[in-house]
């Protein structure tokens, strides 16, 4: 490990609880759907995050807990039963229902597991339930989409068959390029965890090699681990140099030689690398902020300091894997300030008294900032948007560029303001 | 347990979160996981709000229900007070914390502040965001008043004259993310000024702790929105005989009375009653030759209370539509809302679920939809043309132009948000009289542009409900290329009416005679 400046912080905390990840892991799965059960709050949370209603027809859904659900348990149960048979009926497509517990059903003990088993068998052979928690007591933002996939774990057949398993939800383009490549590194047998149909789950087993494309998996990991599959440790796939030692662990892995691996990716390295030159004599020098929200933070501060020459001021991050962040953290300059956790108000104190040229942070307080004349980046963009890979790095970077830009094109000059 | 997809109203907390960010000098200490600060980007995205909410979180972890959450509760509102200095502090806490029964209102109360403690209770598995919003402005003006009104005398709604000043108001009610309340607010008090009415306080929006506190100074309140201000008015006027007013100034009539009510509670002679008809562009558009394709145009509503029954009355009365659907989601004035709907012959729709509003907007077969963000979705898939009426909304309903829906200027707004989604007279007239040249081709819209469904997918849809209904009907080539003809708009309404008139004549083919005979038969 780098000589990074690790710090801890607890307090007030502004982030997404992991009930938010279902936003993108239900377009992902179109063939499943996402039923919290908790409260009118979830229901409004989820709603509110998916940017007011852009689905019309969402494949996500709220069992609200009421007072009599609270009285007792057992009825609670029953409750659940007819609101799953309302939405099976309703919507004879899905194939996958994921139970999800939320904060008030992990308080009041609700047993999702239980009533999972229950339903699968009477639903045998049509839909197939499983249950996971997003719950904010427990989850922050993506560690939503670490409870899915980790449910799904069990469902997944053997095979001794060897195979590449890209684990993380990435976008569909993304994907393809990304089994396009290693096709031309020279392996062949690569799936995707979590893939496009829920029922299409990759068999896996001891000859199975495990790359992560998302760092905040940790504990599918661990089961993926325990199922055989063997991790390759890497940075990730963001900007030229992760994806090219995420190529290269890959190859590694099936004992491919390096210079095969050069000899595809050099190419698109080389392209890549001219795209980035526009957004990064716009970034480079720039003073960056990252409040922790996505989990991505970490590779996130790597390629913009690395690839675009951004100063960092400050890495939060909402909680730190350091077995899975070693080799990010390796890559990092030393002395680079990690924060793990949030005082919310205390860390805001830090970005004013920074006066950083870009602020990577929350929804919530991306307009304050920018009232306050800092310019800011929504970390909920990351996770929607395709920004894994080589071909994506310019992309990735014009993310970052574009707030930038904006402020050199509206200066108050131009705005008339004093 | 209810199944939502999408809800209408937010918890009882997020109504608080309304009332506090709309004031000066208050913060409230939210006892409450982390997940949910979600609540700040509504005010911060959608309003586009440059600060954040006066809240602090105490976002406790499954880690610290072992152990002492009441402890964190304390950190946080003595951190809060010491950080933001609050006039008032307001302490509650959202669903999860209600269940761990920690009771932050009392913990705050019992911590030796100097300055008053609101202990907001609102019950998050019964209630929801309006009651929330409504509860909290009575709880803070309970709090801040409790003692002063029992000191004071009755107030007579007359005083100003014995007085000797301006009659004064009080205007309550609006509250950030309140459908258009910032405008609504400058409009109406623009109109109470002409009048030579003073406003005393306008609150919650923009009020700090010391305004509430002089709100007795005022001759009567004004009631701007009763799903957050008639408890408390209700308050005022059993603790200190206040009166208020009812009318909901929305459209021209209703403005007209409103201010009508407002001079006889204050005992104000109205003397510029002639020229309140003008003060609108509204009934001379609504009256102008191009309006003459608005005669009888079916419209569906369904949104709040207070903004639905408007809706309801300009609709019929101001604009000569016909109202096929009323409907809206606040329980609490479900009354209000089926006498309004008794008067123009039409059941009133009380519910939350989205799926019955769009069942029953599929049914009446509207050509404009006034609704919330929920009916702009339903209204899309359907090819009808929406504008958006009520909260919950999107960022594109808070528009950076002055566009209130209150007051004259309010009126016209109206008027062309809902007309300009239709197509407008003349264009209409246009296509009718070219609708068989070759440019007109199926599916022509407005430049509007809204999706309308193509006759294609109407047919094999409605098809399908069809083959499971006893009633088969059989659409002959020339039926279905008639049908072609009809303007998309009104397609829907002309096919179930044809398929209606063939099963009760027993005519197993529709034909483009069989479609002419059903035009004649229900013309």
């Amino acid at each position: 490990m780098s000589k990074v400046e690790l710090n801890k912080e607890t307090g007030p905390r502004e982030v997404f609880c992991g009930l938010t990840s279902i936003v993108w892991l239900h377009r992902r799965m179109p063939d499943a759907f996402f039923l919290v059960v908790g409260s009118r709050t979830c229901a409004h949370l989820i709603q509110s995050a998916a940017g007011v209603m852009i689905f019309a027809e969402p494949r996500f859904g709220t069992a609200i807990l009421e007072e009599k659900d609270l009285a007792g348990l057992a009825d609670a149960h029953e409750e659940l039963d007819r609101v799953v048979n309302d939405l099976i009926s309703r919507r004879p497509e899905i194939k996958t229902l994921f139970l999800v517990g939320s904060c008030p059903s992990e308080v009041i003990k609700l047993d999702l597991a239980t009533v999972a088993d229950k339903l699968n068998k009477r639903f045998l052979g049509q839909v197939r339930f499983v249950n996971y928690s997003g719950s904010g007591i427990e989850t922050t933002f993506t560690q939503g989409e670490d409870g899915a996939l980790k449910a799904l774990v069990p469902l997944m057949e053997s095979t001794d068959d060897e195979k590449l398993l890209l684990v993380g939800t990435l976008a569909n383009n993304v994907e393809d390029r990304f089994k396009k490549i290693f096709n031309q590194i020279g392996i062949n047998n690569v799936e995707s965890f979590p893939p496009r149909q829920s029922t299409e789950l990759p068999k896996i087993g001891k000859n199975t090699k495990v790359l992560l494309t998302q760092p905040y998996l940790s504990d599918t990991i661990r089961d993926l681990k325990h199922r055989g599959c063997k991790i390759i440790y890497a940075p990730f796939p963001l900007g030229v140099e992760g994806s090219t030692k995420w190529f290269l662990a890959g190859a590694d892995a099936f004992k491919i030689n390096e210079l095969k691996v050069h000899e595809v990716i050099a190419p698109l390295a080389n392209r890549a690398r001219q795209a980035l030159e526009k957004h990064t004599e716009i970034l480079r020098g720039k003073k960056l902020f990252l409040l922790p929200e996505s989990q991505l933070e970490i590779s996130l501060a790597r390629f913009l300091h690395n690839e675009c020459g951004m100063e960092l001021i400050e890495v939060g991050t909402p909680y730190l894997n350091k077995d899975l962040m070693d080799e990010e953290l390796n890559l990092l300059p030393d002395n680079t300030k990690i924060v793990e956790g949030q005082h919310v108000e205390k860390q805001l104190d830090r970005v004013r008294a920074s006066s950083p040229d870009l602020v990577v942070c929350g929804m919530g307080l991306a307009n304050p900032l920018e009232a306050e004349g800092i310019s800011t980046k929504w970390s909920i963009e990351m996770v929607f948007s395709p920004i894994h890979g080589i071909d994506q790095a310019a992309d990735l970077a014009g993310l970052f560029s574009r707030p930038l830009k904006r402020n050199q094109i509206l200066t108050s000059k131009t705005l008339a303001t004093h | 347990m209810e199944l939502t997809l999408w809800t209408y109203e937010g918890p009882p907390h997020v109504g608080a979160m309304r009332v506090a960010s709309s004031m000066k000098d208050i913060h409230y200490v939210l006892h409450a996981p982390q997940g949910d600060t979600y609540a700040d980007l509504l005010f911060t995205m959608i309003e586009r709000r440059g600060q954040r909410p006066p809240v602090t979180y105490t976002t406790f972890q499954a880690r610290d229900l072992g152990g002492d959450t009441a402890e964190l509760v304390k950190r946080n509102i003595t951190e809060a007070v010491e950080r933001f200095k609050p006039k008032t502090l307001l302490v509650g806490e959202s669903c999860t914390a209600e269940l761990i029964q920690d009771q932050p209102g009392a913990l705050a109360k019992g911590m030796g502040f100097d300055i008053p403690i609101v202990n907001l209770e609102l019950p998050a598995y019964s209630k929801k965001e309006n009651w929330g919003a409504s509860e909290t402005f009575y709880q803070i003006i309970r709090t801040l008043l409790k003692d002063k009104v029992n000191q004071i005398d009755k107030i007579n709604p007359q005083r100003w004259k014995s007085l000797g000043r301006r009659p004064k108001v009080n205007i309550l009610g609006p509250t950030l993310l309140g459908f258009r309340c910032r405008d609504d607010v400058i409009e109406i008090q623009r109109i109470l000024s002409e009048q030579g009415i003073d406003t005393n306080v306008v609150a919650p929006l923009g009020s700090s702790p010391k305004d509430i506190e002089r709100l007795t100074d005022a001759d009567i309140n004004v009631c701007l929105y009763q799903e957050i201000a008639e408890i408390s008015c209700e308050w005022l006027k059993r603790n200190c005989g206040m009166e208020y007013t009812t009318t909901i100034p929305i459209g021209i009539k209703n403005t007209i009375n409103f201010i009508h009510e407002v001079h006889e509670k204050l005992d104000l002679p109205l003397t510029n009653k002639g020229e309140l008809e003008h003060k609108s562009k509204l009934p001379w558009y609504s009256k102008s030759v191009d309006s003459n394709y608005l005669t009888g145009k079916r419209v569906f509503i369904f949104g709040d209370g207070t903004h639905a029954i408007a809706a309801a009355k300009i609709a019929k009365d101001e604009l000569g539509f016909e109202v096929v659907g009323l409907g809206t989601y606040s329980r609490e004035m479900a009354r209000q809302v089926r006498s309004a709907a008794k008067d123009l012959n039409i059941e009133a729709l009380i519910t939350n679920s989205y799926l019955e509003v769009e069942d029953a907007m599929k049914k009446a077969a509207p050509e404009l939809v006034l609704g919330t963000q929920m009916e702009r979705h339903s209204a899309k898939r359907l090819g009808i043309p929406c504008s958006v009426i009520s909260t919950p909304m999107h960022v594109q309903d808070v528009p950076a132009r002055y566009s209130p829906q209150m007051g004259w200027e309010g009126a016209n707004v109206i008027f062309d948000d809902w007309v300009h989604p239709l197509m407008m007279g003349l264009e209409e007239h246009l296509i009718d009289m070219f609708k068989h040249d070759f440019e007109f081709v199926d599916g022509h819209q407005s430049h509007l542009g809204h999706t309308a469904t193509k006759v294609k997918d109407h047919i094999n849809s409605k098809g399908k409900e069809g083959n499971k209904n006893k009633e088969v009907i059989m659409w002959t080539e020339s039926g279905r290329a008639e049908l072609t003809k009809v303007p998309f708009f009104v397609r829907g309404k002309v096919k179930t009416n044809t398929e209606k008139y063939a099963i009760s004549k027993g005519i197993p083919e529709i034909s483009d005679e069989t479609l002419y005979d059903a035009k004649a038969f229900y013309s």
